[in-house]
């Protein structure tokens, strides 16, 4: 049995003018699998994540999770799953045993609250004021909140954004403790990086679609090269003729694909040491002048960029 | 569930929580407890019983005549008399209120007295009123007036009938609206805006427990704040209750109810700070004017009378004027009780219906 399972979900805010956030998502999460969404900001990760919880109705489409529908099931859904939204206030005036063992007696079957507060690392600040706490301090309590009904599905909505890396890692440390029992998360990011550490699978998500679907080594594999070479060139050394020069790339050794845009050049590479001196060669023998090059390992920012044309960071 | 204590019940931890927030802040604290005795104690000292003991009054006129009258008044020691040589500042002090009365000496035809008095004064004004009717007897006498019956006067001012019992049940019912408004209303979308409602309803927890938890912590708080007024109006202003204090006690918590619906409606929507205020203060403000809470709302007009009886807070106040300065029985108030506890049930309901948690 999937822990969840959607089906051309669909959602529409009657806002004038109306906006589509979701526009038939699709989307399978196994049991015992870290799941990621990722996406720029806007392209309907929360509204997607919100439906799922029960926080939203959707427009259309099919909803289930852990086996079980929203409005038929609600209560017995609230047990299994434990969520952390992208930005709650917890009551400052609390303490963070305070506030554990406040969610805590919403369930049937809790952990303990010192063991949901150990789970995250807060046994020192056990006592402290919620008001007291560091930003990655405060992310973990949120945390506990999540865990401490003893759920099989955990929601994470941006669970790291804004927090140092140091924050950032601790936090990724107690996903995988939680998956380690076998139980499933459901997370949404749109860090490539975290994604890429924490998730065993991800669909990256762009304006209210699925665009593309694996673990993070499927995707990046996609791209045909372990490398990605970008090139600028000075626009005014000579005429660019983007199809013909991106032809010619595509002819030389160990590349896979090669996307030329006014004067700016991506291609995707096997081996570096053999394609480099063959791009200089050829850009030397037509003319054209640099004005810059750079390299880097293929992430799931070049895959997101080759799918959506833009960059993970741009809005 | 059965297996669990008290203290792990989501009510009881909600309460705790509410309790916890609420102690730990010390704003409020000074709001709910220290508020009330404060305007007990201001409203206590302005509106005390005062004894009319100085009437002023300004002569003016034939110098000789002046004097000869003033002597006269003097002879009663409630009489301030301001005597002028110039008409014109006798006149001033009264268009600007600094007298009473203006007494005007002047000379007469008649053969005796050689007198008579013009009386000068504004009569919407009570205290020259007052001393119009005060100066007139001392002057009638010293003329030879002779009284023709003989008149005994008991002074009395006993606790029931002071500004200061009045004033005690007005303030009850304004801390009870306040409470319900802030404690249920301005919490609940204060949580909101934090998307607290929000994450709560992705729990288990009940939105009964939820909304039985705030009333119940709501109830708490009501405790200290209405023992404090009333002991302290009873030990300082020696306020009684005249009736029956258990009813006193079912009355706090009728309107406690009521008014805890009237702040779940204004919050069942508002998701901004503002919102909720300008609604509180649309709800509250006509009645810190209408319902009677520093003076009746008998004062108004008698075609207003039907949309201030409808108010919940005047019919708080005036249940609870009834039994704690009556000595009536709440059940003798049919009519108050049933609109107090119709606003609550409706409001409630509507409130629920329509509430959003995000």
């Amino acid at each position: 049995m999937l822990a969840i399972s959607c089906k051309n979900l669909v959602k529409t805010y009657d806002s004038k003018p109306p906006v589509d956030a979701v526009r038939g998502l699709d989307l399978a999460v196994e049991r015992g699998e870290c799941f990621g969404l990722l996406g720029p900001n806007g392209a309907g990760k929360t509204t997607t994540i919100e439906i799922l919880e029960g926080l939203l109705a959707a427009t259309s489409g099919e909803v289930e999770v852990m086996g079980l529908r929203w409005g038929r099931d609600d209560d017995a859904i609230r047990e299994q799953v434990g969520i952390s939204l992208q930005e709650t206030k917890l009551s400052e005036k609390l303490t963070v045993r305070e506030t554990v063992q406040l969610f805590r007696s919403f369930y049937q079957k809790p952990l303990a609250a010192d063991e949901a507060i150990a789970k995250v690392s807060l046994q020192e600040k056990a006592d402290s004021r919620v008001g007291k706490l560091s930003g990655g301090q405060k992310q973990r309590l949120a945390v506990a909140c999540a865990i401490v009904g003893d759920p099989q599905l955990l929601f994470l909505d941006e669970p790291t954004t804004g927090l140092d890396p140091a924050s950032r890692r601790e936090l990724w440390e107690i996903i995988r403790s939680f998956k380690a029992a076998g139980r499933t998360i459901l997370l949404t990011t749109h860090y490539m990086d975290e994604a890429e550490r924490l998730c065993d699978r991800i669909a990256i998500v762009d304006h209210g679609r699925v665009i593309a679907l694996g673990t993070p080594r499927e995707l990046i594999a996609s791209l045909g090269g372990e490398h990605i070479l970008e090139f600028t060139l000075e626009t005014d050394s000579a005429a660019i003729l983007n199809g013909e020069l991106t032809a010619s790339l595509q002819q030389l050794p160990s590349v896979t694909s090669a996307e030329v845009h006014d004067g700016q050049a991506r291609l995707s590479v096997r081996e570096f040491h053999v394609a480099l001196p063959a791009v200089v060669n050829l850009l030397a023998e037509r003319g054209y002048k640099l004005v810059n090059l750079g390299t880097h390992h293929a992430s799931l920012e070049d895959v997101f960029v080759k799918l959506a044309g833009r960059k993970l960071s741009e809005e | 569930m059965s297996s669990r204590s008290w203290f792990e019940h989501p009510l009881a931890q909600i309460v705790i929580a509410r309790v916890r927030e609420f102690t730990r802040e010390p704003e409020a604290v000074f709001w709910v407890c220290g508020f009330p005795i404060m305007m007990v104690i201001a409203l206590g000292l302005a509106f005390r019983n005062q004894r009319v003991e100085e009437i002023q009054v300004d002569l003016v006129g034939e110098p000789l005549l002046v004097e000869q009258t003033a002597k006269i008044l003097k002879e009663d020691k409630r009489m301030n008399v301001t005597p002028h040589k110039d008409a014109a500042d006798g006149e001033q002090r009264l268009r600007t209120a600094k007298t009473s009365l203006l007494v005007r000496v002047l000379a007469s035809e008649q053969t005796e007295p050689k007198f008579t008095y013009q009386y000068e004064l504004d009569p919407t004004r009570a205290e020259s009123v007052l001393a119009k009717s005060a100066v007139d007897d001392v002057l009638q006498r010293g003329a030879g007036r002779k009284d023709s019956v003989t008149i005994k006067e008991v002074e009395r001012a006993e606790p029931g009938g002071r500004y200061i019992d009045f004033l005690v049940p007005g303030l009850l019912g304004m801390s009870l609206m306040g409470g319900g408004l802030w404690g249920i209303g301005f919490v609940t979308v204060d949580m909101r805006i934090r998307k607290l409602l929000k994450r709560f309803l992705g729990t288990p927890m009940k939105k009964s427990q939820f909304l039985g938890g705030l009333m119940l912590a709501r109830l708490l708080f009501l405790l200290p704040e209405v023992l404090i007024l009333l002991l302290f109006s009873h030990f300082v202003f020696e306020v009684r209750v005249a009736g029956s204090y258990f009813e006193v006690l079912l009355l706090i918590l009728l309107g406690a109810f009521s008014f805890s619906g009237i702040g779940l409606l204004v919050a069942s929507r508002a998701n901004t700070i503002e919102m909720v205020t300008g609604l509180m203060n649309l709800v509250m403000v006509p009645m810190w004017i209408f319902s009677g809470i520093f003076f009746s709302p008998e004062r108004y007009p008698d075609w207003m009378q039907p949309f201030i009886q409808a108010l919940p807070l005047t019919a708080q106040n005036n249940l609870l004027r009834a039994v704690m300065q009556e000595g009536d029985s709440m059940w003798q108030h049919l009519v108050p009780l049933a609109i107090l506890l119709t606003w609550g049930i409706v409001t409630f309901a509507l409130g629920l219906k329509i509430f959003k948690w995000n």
